[in-house]
């Protein structure tokens, strides 16, 4: 569930061979290069998930093509070899695999290893590659673990959002508590190294108890990673129409920023460092290096249908439904739906809004008159640090993290 | 249906003596329309097929609220049934309805001997009609009263009629019954009118003297110009010379309403028509105003001309800053019709540039404001209307306020308010109610008279400022709809007045400012800061909104600080969406006005300052 939000963006569209404009591979080789791979798969929808997800396993695009999960690991490995000739002589390795979803472990593990396979042979992996894969508790097991991890997986997510039942109820999750927890241990011993938790608070019905029971029990399983996600309700899901009808309360913003403070609180107590809004993590090693490749204006290539690229300043996207997606493919055209080329002041603008959710910030020299002025009363109002601003850099206190967007709106004038 | 009439008196060869003129005084759904457009019809002047309802209202506004608010006059001939051969030319003077034109009413009575007095036979009189109707009398016309709608089955003719014969002093039988929407008693009415109505007398070969009792801009024409004349007479292409101006034109035309526009030699002694003379601007052409002959005319102009003086002032403001000169524009074409509208330019911190309108009333800053919305396509904010003070300082300096926010700061010695005498009728079971609402607003009570055993008549003298302030909607919801207000001004009154400012995080807001009783700001500063503590959304910082008398805090609450304004997730497939939405929140943040440090949606503005909730008084149109 990294990189799936549901509606795409307008944009220019993508030319048929997919390729890009000549000054987006300027400068690559100095640039990681990461790829996302999308499992668009579940076994239910969550009645909070606006992701771009199904539940059938057979879905047919234009001319009866055909995009199931049986040929789906095929269908990636094409649009790996489309990437290839897109990115031409491109000589970089991949630093950093994420295959996400959807479900990715509704596939057969040999599956995601082919993909992985996929990409090494296009590409090469780099020898520290990051290779991580989120993965549905309930869809796991010792054996599945260790076929990964044989493949080359070295880094594993699971989403664990409560260890409340009644909270996992309301999100329609259907794992049973404790057996996340059960998974990192079967994940540590198949030999991954990295390990996350997802968590999810401000569920409607969930306590400030609730909260702190799920990190206790998070931490106690010991991963080296931990997400904590304020539930958003998006429109057009399942949780939003509950809570139209009055069925489910909203939760207040205020209770979302108290259970910010309590992880926040809770997870450096327990040796866990924040180096992002919603991310914690042990320690250097253990960030994730791919989510960070989004957030410094690295190349990275999504495959799979809805799936998100960047290259250079050039953003595109592809078509949501499986089947379009694998009838495009099926024709050798681009599955790209649209894209955008990114100005310079795009560019900035991103580059504020991204570093500055990060712990090292983003540098000053970013800021034109206004957004100065602005990140001065910013740093009067205690919502930037004191010691990083005086070295240049505006970094956000614990506060501030909380007003992220608000910083953001004056710091890009 | 009678002959039309032969032998037909021409224009400014009429004797007086078969002359009638009359206007009808009704509450504004009693029927007035519709009896007027009866007698077009039975008099022949409009053709059964070209007959439209309430033929006589021009604008579209008017047609729609069922309001009339300019009067017309139009000339019908009848021939009444007891002497068919003597053909009268009857000439009936439409007038407004409403309490803001009180003015125009009194100068469309002057140019008439008579009057109908038209009530609905289901609900009795209402107090605009009394107040027209005393109007009437202090103008010592004859009056001919009248119920209509009498094939209601709701209608009660014998109930009402003794009301009308108590107030008019006649018998109940002298009572006409009709229903103008049949046409049932009609003829015998206007063969009353012919009766009972006196004709006009008038010095024949005396200097032309005719009084203008309206004044209306035609976008073909220029200014049409109504009037009766009391002696002499006018000609056409003669020099004409405005009395109280001195200004000369040159009669273009001069003709009656038929009811459409018949031009004519002249016009004589008792007659009614209109006159045209090229002026672009009602203003030069002033109701109430004498007009005589240029050569040898007159050197005393007839009494009761009055300059309009605006009662209420509202700030107007376009939504959008870049519609101002369209609004200046637009105010200078309504201005054109509307001699009574004054207005100048004001900048507000808060709302920019616009202007500072005055108005006879609410019904007129009603349809001012409708007119500037739907004629000229403007998206407007009015703000709460306010009444003029006099403000005498200790060093004597005095100083008009038609803004609050102008109200002076130093040591002042006395406020005057203007005042109104307000006349409401209720069914007696609402008497309890209606002084608890007059009481609370600073009314005096002057006195009760019971018109019948369940209607009663309540007389107040009230500060106009109270009356502006939802007086209208109050009274209606106290007495579940039933009462009627009229009132007029009747001078100003000394008051312990003072200026509630509204203070965002320590600053003053100048559109927020508000001249209250002392005894009234702690209520109006408890309930304007916590609407807008509702309306303005939670910033970076807690802000306090607070009301203030001078430097006296009399009113607190805080806008607790946002604490999380932060989206949960960032990632790859993000960054273009949240991008975006920053663009979009960005276009949302230049729609918000600083105030100081705090921004404050425009929404919020036009939700405290709009007159919709809080001058309930524009909905008094019924």
């Amino acid at each position: 569930m990294e990189d799936m939000p549901s509606a795409l963006p307008d944009g220019e569209p993508v030319p048929d061979d997919g390729a890009l404009p000549a000054h987006a591979l300027a400068g690559a080789a100095d640039r990681p290069l990461g790829f996302y791979l999308h499992v668009p798969y579940c076994a239910t929808r969550c009645g909070y998930c606006d992701f771009n997800t199904y539940t059938a396993t057979e879905l047919r695009g234009t001319g009866g093509v055909l995009a199931s999960r049986d040929n789906y690991a095929q269908m990636l490995t094409d649009e790996i070899r489309l990437a290839r000739k897109v990115l031409g002589d491109d000589p970089r390795e991949v630093r950093t695999v994420f295959v996400g979803g959807g479900t990715p472990t509704l596939l057969a593990a040999d599956d995601l290893v082919r993909m992985l396979g996929a990409i090494r042979d296009e590409f090469g992996l780099a020898d520290d590659a990051e290779v991580t894969t989120e993965a549905n508790p309930e869809s796991v097991d010792e054996r599945y673990l260790a076929t990964l991890r044989e493949g080359g997986f070295n880094r594993i997510s699971f989403g664990m959002q409560s260890a409340k039942q009644h909270v996992l109820k309301i999100l329609d999750r259907t794992h049973t508590p404790g057996r996340p927890e059960a998974c990192v241990a079967e994940a540590r011993a198949a030999g991954f190294e990295h390990v996350n938790l997802d968590l999810i608070y401000g569920t409607p019905g969930e306590s400030d108890d609730d909260w702190r029971a799920s990190l206790d029990a998070a931490l106690g399983a010991g991963p080296d990673h931990i997400s904590a996600y304020a539930l958003i309700v998006e429109e057009g899901t399942q949780l939003a129409r509950r809570i139209r009808r009055g069925e489910v309360p909203m939760t207040d913003d205020d209770v979302h920023a108290d259970r910010y403070l309590i992880a926040e609180e809770t997870l450096s107590a327990a040796g866990f460092d924040w180096y992002e809004v919603s991310n914690w993590a042990t320690s250097e090693a253990g960030r994730c290096l791919h989510n960070e490749l989004y957030w410094r204006g690295a190349d990275w290539w999504g495959a799979g249908p809805g799936a998100h690229s960047h290259v250079g300043g050039v953003r595109w996207w592809n078509v949501k439904h499986p089947g379009a997606y694998a009838a495009a493919l099926a024709a050798g055209r681009s599955p790209g739906a649209g894209r955008e080329v990114l100005s310079d002041e795009d560019r900035r603008v991103e580059r504020i809004l991204l570093e500055l959710r990060l712990r090292e910030g983003a540098p000053l020299s970013l800021l034109r008159e206004q957004g100065l002025a602005a990140s001065r009363r910013a740093l009067a109002e205690g919502l930037l640090q004191e010691g990083a601003y005086a070295e240049g850099r505006a970094v956000l206190t614990l506060r501030g993290r909380l007003l992220a967007d608000a910083v953001v709106r004056d710091l890009v004038d | 249906m009678p002959a039309i009439p032969s032998h037909v008196p021409e224009p400014s060869r009429t004797d007086p003596a078969l002359i009638r003129n009359f206007c009808i005084i009704a509450h504004i759904d009693h029927g007035k329309s519709t009896l007027a457009d009866r007698m077009l019809q039975l008099t022949g002047v409009v053709e059964q097929r070209q007959m439209r309802a309430q033929y006589l209202d021009r604008m579209d506004i008017e047609r729609e609220r069922g309001i009339t608010i300019k009067s017309q006059a139009v000339r019908l001939p009848w021939a009444p049934t007891h002497d068919p051969g003597n053909t009268h030319i009857l000439n009936m003077i439409d007038t407004p309805g409403h309490v803001d034109f009180t003015y125009e009413v009194s100068r469309s009575l002057a140019a008439c001997e008579g009057t109908i007095l038209l009530v609905d036979a289901a609900q009795g009189i209402e107090a605009q009609t009394l107040a027209n109707l005393y109007l009437a009398m202090e103008n010592d016309l004859t009056i001919i009263p009248v119920l209509n709608k009498i094939d209601l089955p709701a209608a009660q003719p014998e109930k009402f009629a003794e009301e009308l014969a108590n107030l008019v002093g006649c018998e109940p039988d002298d009572v006409l019954k009709v229903s103008a929407k049949t046409g049932l008693g009609v003829e015998a009415l206007l063969d009353k009118a012919v009766e009972q109505i006196p004709a006009p007398v008038g010095v024949a070969d005396a200097p032309a003297r005719a009084m203008i009792f309206d004044s209306v801009y035609d976008s073909y024409r220029g200014v049409v110009t109504y009037v009766r004349v009391v002696d002499g007479q006018l000609n056409k292409r003669e020099r004409i010379r405005m009395m109280s101006t001195n200004a000369t034109h040159e009669l273009l035309e001069i003709g009656v309403s038929s009811p459409e526009m018949l031009p004519a030699d002249g016009l004589g002694v008792g007659e009614v028509g209109y006159l045209i003379t090229g002026v672009k601007d009602v203003r030069q052409s002033k109701v109430g105003d004498t007009i005589t002959s240029l050569h040898k005319g007159a050197e005393d102009p007839l009494g009761g001309y009055k300059d309009p003086k605006p009662m209420v002032f509202s700030g107007l403001y376009p939504l959008d800053g870049s519609d101002y000169p369209d609004l200046r524009e637009a105010l200078d074409k309504l201005q054109l019709n509307d001699a009574a509208l004054v207005y100048e330019p004001e900048t507000s911190a808060a709302l920019g540039f616009g202007f500072r309108v005055g108005f006879l009333g609410l019904l007129h800053l009603d349809v001012v404001r409708e007119r500037l919305e739907r004629e000229f396509g403007l998206d407007l904010i009015a703000t709460a209307p306010n009444v003029v003070y006099r403000v005498i300082m200790e060093d004597g300096e005095e100083i008009t306020v038609t803004n609050p926010s102008e109200f002076p700061e130093g040591k002042i010695a006395e406020v005057y308010e203007p005042v109104v005498r307000a006349t409401i009728l209720a069914p007696t079971e609402f008497i309890g109610a209606i002084m608890e609402l007059c009481q609370t607003r600073r009314g005096t009570l002057l006195g009760m008279d019971y018109l019948s055993e369940d209607r009663v008549e309540i007389r107040y003298t009230l500060p106009l400022a109270e009356i502006v302030f939802d007086f209208f909607d109050q009274l209606k919801s106290k007495t579940r709809g039933y009462a009627s207000l009229d009132y007029e001004p009747t001078g100003e009154q000394s008051s312990s007045l003072v200026k509630v400012d509204i203070l965002l995080h320590g600053d003053k807001v100048d559109a927020f400012s508000a001249i209250t009783h002392k005894d009234q700001a702690y209520a109006y500063g408890v309930r304007l800061v916590a609407k807008l503590k509702e309306l303005i959304p939670r910033q970076n910082f807690e802000v306090p909104v607070q009301a203030a008398v001078g430097s006296r805090v009399i009113a607190r609450e805080t806008i607790r600080a946002i604490r999380k304004d932060v989206l949960a997730k960032c990632y790859g497939g993000d960054i273009s969406r949240k991008r975006k939405l920053l663009e979009k929140q960005k276009e949302g943040k230049k729609r918000m006005k600083m105030v100081g440090s705090v921004e404050v949606p425009q929404e919020a503005f036009i939700a405290v300052l709009s007159s919709d909730d809080s001058a309930g008084a524009s909905k008094g149109k019924k």
